[in-house]
């Protein structure tokens, strides 16, 4: 059976082009980068170009850039260098909806003596720059908003926000993961002092993960151990995972372009057809101000899980926000926090989609998803009295 | 992504007996959309007041699909006497078992068929529902229930089975006191004799499932040493081993818990190893 991949805001194939850049780093050049000889120099070469890549997709400096091991590890460093290097204060602002990454810290941190404030969101996904503005005080020790969510791909305005937090001298993070790649960045237009990305969301292997962090930021490592990262960050070097890194870099700013003409296409293609064969259909999070490749539609009166397994058995992958697929029972906080009505809420499915997508599997998926949510319309109790009241009006 | 029998998959992807039956003698609707999964279930009784036919409809995950198209298939041809045994244990066995998180779902095909006999014999009950879960809408008496048929023992036991904690949380410290009341009125009625293998199980068990992970949780942890008669040794470490009332700890918290669970013999002592703090 061929797998149809779209969920890709999950994790993404390794490109061909990462994929043979990176072996001969698992093979013959194992070299470690500290080491004073040339067979681990060359290798520390290459993590030179690598570091270089990532910093021009991002319009950053080389030495802005520490490589981590993913996305958590670059938030919580983020986090923690802010609350280590200014410890009289003891205030977060964050949002509703962000990543487990932040919220699970900034829940543990608030056992710890931290005061946690969320941001809300409306019922689109997008945040008040009013309450942020009033949520900041002089105990701010940091605020950490994500540039795009992965559930429904609603961007928010980190830019502005950065703003507003550098007026009154807070440093800002962003949890970019799920923007970079997808949407241009430029740090060199901001004044964001921190940001996350990780590598398998743009292409890259797994384990691999970065840290911006902007010149003249004060800076605390997480993790403490040897001069790599020039301090920043102990750890022998992930060199396979940088090196790919460094090409998946180079792969997405080529790639931008049709990220944002071929993908955003074949979402709306998606979208548009699904919302016009299936009825009691409706879009989670604002279409406009969102990634181009995300697009989380919930289907009316019937369960998340049962959905993506009738999917699973023709080989369509995607994610779902419902209770039974949130690891709780309850279904997604970011639809929760959005206020997506419960017979909305856990028939929530998320398609995430990338270069490597084409017209003829998002046709596929157009023409099997009506049958798989009528059989279990057919199977639910409610769908019946949706049906009935329809047929007296 | 979760671990479902072959017969889990079966009964979800060839549901046996969905639909509604024409005329029922008796229908039972449990869950709601708020709470993510529901089901309806009517049945028709023959001459000799078997199970003729029986329905149902579920809107819910797949393993409240598939426990839904056990129950009809199970109590098919029953006398309501006899589908009124079945539990929701005998559900979750004859599909092979569930995972633990989703025990709830056989849990609410039992439900579902006690309401429907009941609406057979025209005695709904209306007894004052204490509601325990508001997120879920669950009562004092499905907790105590589920508690009782199914030997829960933990909070995170009753939210799998009933889903109530499993919200908001709030009711999490009721539901610590209907377990404590259930378990000692378990008690009370008759604590088997043990052989000394089965006791040593027993604390050994108890240690792990009740006692660590608690200890864990303010970065402590426990060791047993050993078990001579009646007296349990054990070494505390981490922040227990340095911490000034760690002999309070002790004393009120495992001994009782062994006590309660093992026997009121039991006594706890505390051995001290030097290397302890290093490990």
């Amino acid at each position: 059976m061929k797998t149809i991949y779209l969920d890709n805001n999950a994790t993404t194939k390794v490109a061909e082009e990462v994929l043979e850049a990176i072996l001969p780093y698992f093979s013959h050049l194992y070299g470690n980068p500290s080491s004073m000889h040339t067979f681990g120099g060359q290798v520390a070469q290459r993590i030179h170009e690598a570091r270089e890549q990532v910093a021009s997709l991002l319009g950053a400096q080389p030495d802005e850039i520490i490589f981590t091991s993913c996305g958590t590890e670059s938030d919580n460093a983020a986090i923690r260098s802010a609350l280590v290097t200014q410890p009289e204060k003891k205030h977060i602002v964050t949002s509703a909806v962000e990543h487990a990454a932040i919220r699970a810290l900034c829940a543990h941190l608030s056992t710890q003596g931290y005061r946690i404030t969320e941001i809300q969101v409306d019922e689109n996904g997008n945040i008040d720059l009013n309450e942020l503005e009033k949520s900041l005080t002089p105990d701010t020790a940091i605020v950490s908003l994500m540039w795009a969510n992965n559930e429904t791909g609603v961007i928010f305005p980190v830019e502005k926000s950065a703003e507003m937090a550098r007026e009154r001298g807070i440093p800002f993070h962003t949890d970019a993961v799920q923007a970079v790649g997808k949407i241009p960045i430029n740090m060199k237009d901001n004044v964001i002092d921190m940001l996350s990305l990780s590598g398998h969301k743009l292409h890259a292997p797994k384990g691999i993960g970065v840290l911006y962090v902007r010149r003249g930021t004060k800076f605390s490592p997480f993790l403490i151990g040897g001069h790599q990262e020039k301090g920043r960050r102990g750890g022998t070097e992930n060199t396979p995972g940088i090196i790919g890194l460094g090409k998946a870099c180079e792969l997405a700013a080529k790639n931008m372009e049709k990220e944002n003409i071929y993908v955003r296409r074949l979402r709306d293609k998606l979208e548009r057809e699904l919302l016009k064969k299936i009825p009691h259909s409706r879009v989670n999070g604002d279409i406009e101000k969102r990634l181009p490749n995300t697009t989380n539609i919930s289907f009316e009166y019937v369960e998340g899980e049962a959905i993506l397994l009738l999917m699973n058995e023709l080989g369509i992958c995607a994610s779902s926000g419902s209770a039974c697929t949130s690891g709780s029972l309850q279904p997604s906080h970011v639809l929760r926090a959005m206020n997506v009505p419960f017979t909305m809420a856990h028939g929530s499915i998320r398609f995430s989609l990338s270069v490597y997508n084409t017209d003829e599997e998002i046709d596929y998926v157009i023409e099997k998803m009506p049958p798989i949510i009528e059989r279990l319309r057919h199977i639910s109790p409610f769908w019946q009295q949706v049906e009935k009241k329809a047929a007296n009006l | 992504m979760w671990e479902y029998t072959e017969k889990v998959k079966d009964h979800f992807l060839n549901p046996r007996n969905v639909g509604e039956v024409e005329n029922p003698d008796g229908i039972g609707e449990v869950g709601s959309l708020a709470c993510g999964d529901a089901l309806r279930l009517s049945f028709k009784l023959d001459e000799n007041k078997r199970i003729k036919e029986v329905k149902f409809k579920t809107f819910g995950c797949a393993s409240a699909i598939a426990s839904s198209s056990a129950l009809t298939e199970m109590i098919k041809g029953m006398t309501l006497e006899e589908a009124l045994k079945v539990t929701n244990r005998d559900i979750a066995e004859y599909l092979g078992g569930l995972p633990d998180e989703k025990m709830h779902c056989s849990v609410m095909g039992k439900q579902a068929l006690e309401k429907a006999i009941e609406s057979y014999l025209g005695s709904v009950k209306q007894e004052p529902a204490n509601i325990i879960c508001e997120c879920f809408g669950v009562t004092e008496r499905e907790i105590e229930r589920a508690v009782r048929e199914n030997d829960l023992s933990t909070i995170e036991d009753v939210t799998h089975y009933t889903k109530a904690g499993g919200g908001c949380g709030k009711c999490q410290a009721l539901i610590e006191k209907i377990l404590a009341r259930a378990k000692s009125e378990g008690k009370a009625k008759d604590r088997p004799q043990l052989t000394n293998l089965q006791k040593i199980k027993l604390i050994e068990d108890t240690i792990e499932r009740e006692i660590r992970p608690i200890l864990k949780q303010d970065g402590g942890d426990l060791k047993l040493v050993d078990i001579v008669g009646n007296r349990v040794i054990v070494a505390l470490m981490g922040t227990c081993a340095r911490c000034k009332v760690s002999s309070v700890t002790l004393k009120n918290f495992v001994e009782n818990k062994l006590r309660e669970v093992v026997s009121p013999k039991i006594t706890v002592e505390e051995e001290y190893e030097n290397d302890i703090s290093g490990q």
